[in-house]
């Protein structure tokens, strides 16, 4: 290899600083864990296992029908008729978005701009 | 074998990381929550050709009146910048000159130099800001004819606001949060760099209630109802007053009518 | 080949410090605006387009103009632009980008801009100015690499390049014709409601494009050996001499329509480009009366053969018509649209110092791809033909 004292090193800290996501937080000995979150009573618009991986597309989906296509209520499971809205539904029976929302989006490093014009409710 | 070159081998292998990248999105389009058919707890006011009929003599110039323009904007938490150049506006008054500039001339009957007019979103029925907007963020409703305004969609072009004959949009040049007196809660707010304008309130009107400006009117001067039926206070208006409507050489077919 | 854009004398390196650094600068304008929005610009809830859109058409017309070389060449065999070619279509392509970067910086949420191929809507022509746009960038990016590498190796380039080239030569006017619809199908604006709006966008762009050629030619020439002779520089300057007629004639025939018939609708927006308005700015009139004193000095310069003729007077024709039509296609067109508004209002517009800085930015990163590309095909053609003969004549 020509100019090998150049490129092996380079590639070892190319490769280290590529990796940097993996080693970084158990390296400074943070293990965090997602967080566990407390759940209010009664059914949500899905199951949870799909509302944790899915939530996003049920609200993209949400926002499309309501805005485009005029179809404003769902079925809930519990039998009731309810709106499709992120502040008024979603909302409505989380009430802390500070520590239901947030928390999870904070530990995966998301930001949602949702809430740049949805508007979470006062004291939430 | 055939030869391969280094060139050929990364053509070959970045066209499979695009495949590869594929499939999570179409699995994301693909998901959708399956729905029996709800019932709305109001019902909902329907038409099959919404227009708004304004009596321009009714309305109230004289005390200053601004309340379709109050409940309209703090309904749906418009800004108040503060200035003409940020200004955010769904509703607004101008005087006759301004509101029809082909129509006036000298020696108009002062009554109606002196009257305001009500300027909002026409909705056309052939409105050429739906017909220039790239992204579809903007349609009109076949089903009632409103022109509706998706804010998700929005890139923020302007062209809409271009094509406006009638000024009735506005653009979120900053952000509007910080500009609004009291946020009401029950609608959202937009971001900056989208357009909105009026929307007849289509949320309202799915609630089974007025527009917000025709309830809030207290010298009742805005009718609000379906053209398709012929015994709708629209149409009563329509025909037995002497109605004009914005611009109306330009074919674009406002359904905002005045009565002068 | 893109190594050579990679090596250069000190002055190269200088001239490309020079436009990284006022990239940088004008970047963090871009950032502000990001961060603050379009309120920093300024532009009004009246007058909706300006600075950054005013770029956009300018330099759709400047990339359109590559074909005034393309198409003699390739259709009509006309030799002398053998060598000019490659140089038009490298200024087609920054000129493309930087039309796409304006309308990025123009936008309300750039990072939607996808959506305008997720949801194709062909209604609107600005969905159609998006794809004519992408493809004219693609086009030339394939026509000037195959034709370039060809030359390079000293060979013919490969038989199904000419169908290519020869789409490419409607496709420039469709690009500037598209734009031009993006203005002139507006019935709410009665300054551009005009049919004449595309043909007067084709002239100015066949104007202005071969004089800003000709300017690059003529500072090629000056900076390295290469010299693609007199022959067609002076045939670019017929042309733009035309075209700048052409122009100027379309923009009395504007001018008579507006005030022989005597609507004020018509005549209001050019009283307002030309004599401004009591309490308002008078930037948008003073731009303009020095574009109509610049088309004249343009046209003394090109239609007298002796001014034309000689490079000193040419590079000042080149510039006065190049200045000229960036004031009219640019601000005054945009202005005039909006002033008078829907409702008859006046209002102002004058570009903020964060505008002129975030379009600088956009020229700048212009300008680097330009040089870089016209490095590659000086570099290479300085291997290729050293000698530099203007073809026709023999070595000497």
């Amino acid at each position: 290899m020509y100019d090998a004292k150049y490129i092996v090193p380079g590639l070892a800290l190319f490769l280290g600083i590529v990796t940097l996501p993996l080693w970084y937080n158990p390296l400074a000995g943070r293990t965090d864990q997602p967080p566990v979150l407390e759940y209010p009573e009664g059914q949500c618009v899905v199951a949870k296992p799909l509302m944790k991986g899915q939530h996003m597309q049920i609200l993209n989906a949400w926002r499309n029908e309501v805005v485009r296509e005029d179809s404003r209520y769902y079925v809930h499971p519990d039998g009731t008729t309810r709106e499709k809205s992120l502040t008024g539904t979603c909302l409505g029976c989380h009430e802390d978005k500070a520590e239901f929302c947030d928390r999870c989006h904070d530990y995966a490093g998301v930001k949602p701009y949702c809430f740049d014009c949805h508007i979470v409710p006062e004291g939430k | 074998m055939a030869k391969t070159t280094r060139r050929g081998f990364l053509k070959v292998a970045g066209a499979a990381a695009i495949g590869l990248g594929a499939r999570p999105v179409l699995d994301a389009i693909a998901s959708r929550v399956p729905q029996a058919v709800p019932v709305p707890p109001a019902p909902a006011l329907t038409a099959r050709r919404w227009a708004m009929v304004v009596d321009t003599r009714r309305c109230l110039r004289e005390r200053g009146c601004r309340e379709c323009v109050a409940a309209c904007h703090s309904k749906h938490n418009v800004p108040d910048f503060g200035n003409p150049k940020d200004e955010v506006k769904w509703i607004w008054k101008e005087d006759f000159e301004h509101a029809f500039p082909d129509e006036g001339h000298e020696f108009q009957a002062a009554e109606l130099r002196g009257q305001d007019m009500l300027l909002l979103c026409n909705h056309c029925d052939s409105p050429p800001c739906v017909r220039v907007c790239p992204t579809q963020a903007t349609w009109r409703r076949e089903s009632d004819g409103l022109v509706m305004m998706d804010m998700h969609r929005c890139i923020g072009c302007r062209y809409c606001m271009a094509a406006c004959p009638y000024g009735s949009r506005s653009f979120n040049w900053r952000d509007p949060r910080t500009h609004i007196a009291r946020i009401d809660e029950t609608y959202p707010t937009r971001t900056r760099g989208v357009v909105e304008k009026c929307t007849f309130c289509e949320e309202r009107l799915s609630r089974g209630l007025m527009p917000a400006c025709v309830e809030a009117c207290p010298a009742r001067a805005m009718a609000f109802g379906d053209l398709e039926d012929a015994g709708s206070e629209v149409r009563v208006l329509l025909a037995s007053h002497v109605s004009i409507r914005r611009r109306q050489g330009l074919g674009t077919q406002p359904e905002v009518y005045y009565l002068v | 080949m893109l190594e050579k854009a990679f090596t250069g004398s000190p002055r190269y390196w200088a001239w490309i410090a020079a436009l990284l650094a006022l990239i940088g600068i004008g970047f963090i304008f871009w950032v502000k605006q990001m961060i603050f929005g379009l309120t920093i610009t300024g532009l009004s809830r009246d007058v909706t387009w300006g600075l950054y859109i005013a770029q956009l058409t300018f330099l759709v017309g400047v990339a359109a103009s590559a074909v005034m070389v393309v198409l003699p060449y390739y259709l009509h065999d006309y030799k002398g632009f053998g060598k000019l070619t490659i140089l038009g279509e490298f200024l087609a392509i920054p000129a493309v980008i930087m039309c796409m970067a304006f309308v990025f910086v123009d936008m309300g949420q750039p990072m939607r801009i996808l959506n305008v191929f997720l949801h194709p809507t062909p209604s609107s022509v600005m969905f159609w100015d998006t794809v004519v746009l992408f493809g004219y960038l693609v086009l030339n990016i394939v026509i000037s690499r195959v034709t370039f590498d060809a030359e390079k190796k000293g060979i013919a380039p490969p038989r199904w390049i000419k169908p290519v080239i020869m789409l490419s030569i409607p496709w420039a006017i469709s690009i500037h014709t598209v734009t031009a619809f993006l203005y002139q199908g507006l019935p709410a604006r009665h300054f551009w409601l005009t049919a004449i709006m595309a043909p007067r966008f084709l002239a100015s762009a066949f104007a202005a494009g071969p004089s800003i050629l000709i300017l690059l030619v003529i500072l090629v020439r000056k900076l390295t050996r290469f010299d693609p002779g007199r022959a067609p520089v002076l045939k670019l300057s017929e042309i733009a001499t035309y075209a700048m007629l052409a122009n100027c004639f379309f923009i009395l025939m504007e001018v008579f329509t507006a005030f022989y018939s005597g609507i004020p609708g018509h005549m209001d927006h050019f009283r307002f480009l030309f004599l401004g308005h009591e309490g308002l700015s008078m930037f948008v009139p003073w731009m303009m009366r020095i574009s109509v004193g610049l088309a004249v000095v343009a046209l003394v310069l090109l239609l007298v053969p002796r001014f034309r003729k000689d490079d000193r007077t040419l590079v000042l024709a080149c510039l006065a018509v190049i200045a000229s039509i960036w004031i009219d296609k640019g601000i005054g067109l945009m202005t005039g649209g909006f002033v008078p508004t829907t409702t008859h209002r006046y209002v102002d517009y004058v570009p903020t110092f964060d505008e002129w800085m975030i379009t600088l930015m956009v020229y700048g990163v212009g300008a680097l791809i330009l040089t870089g590309l016209y490095k590659i095909a000086i570099s290479v053609r300085a291997l290729v033909d050293p000698w530099q003969e203007e073809p026709g004549r023999p070595a000497a």
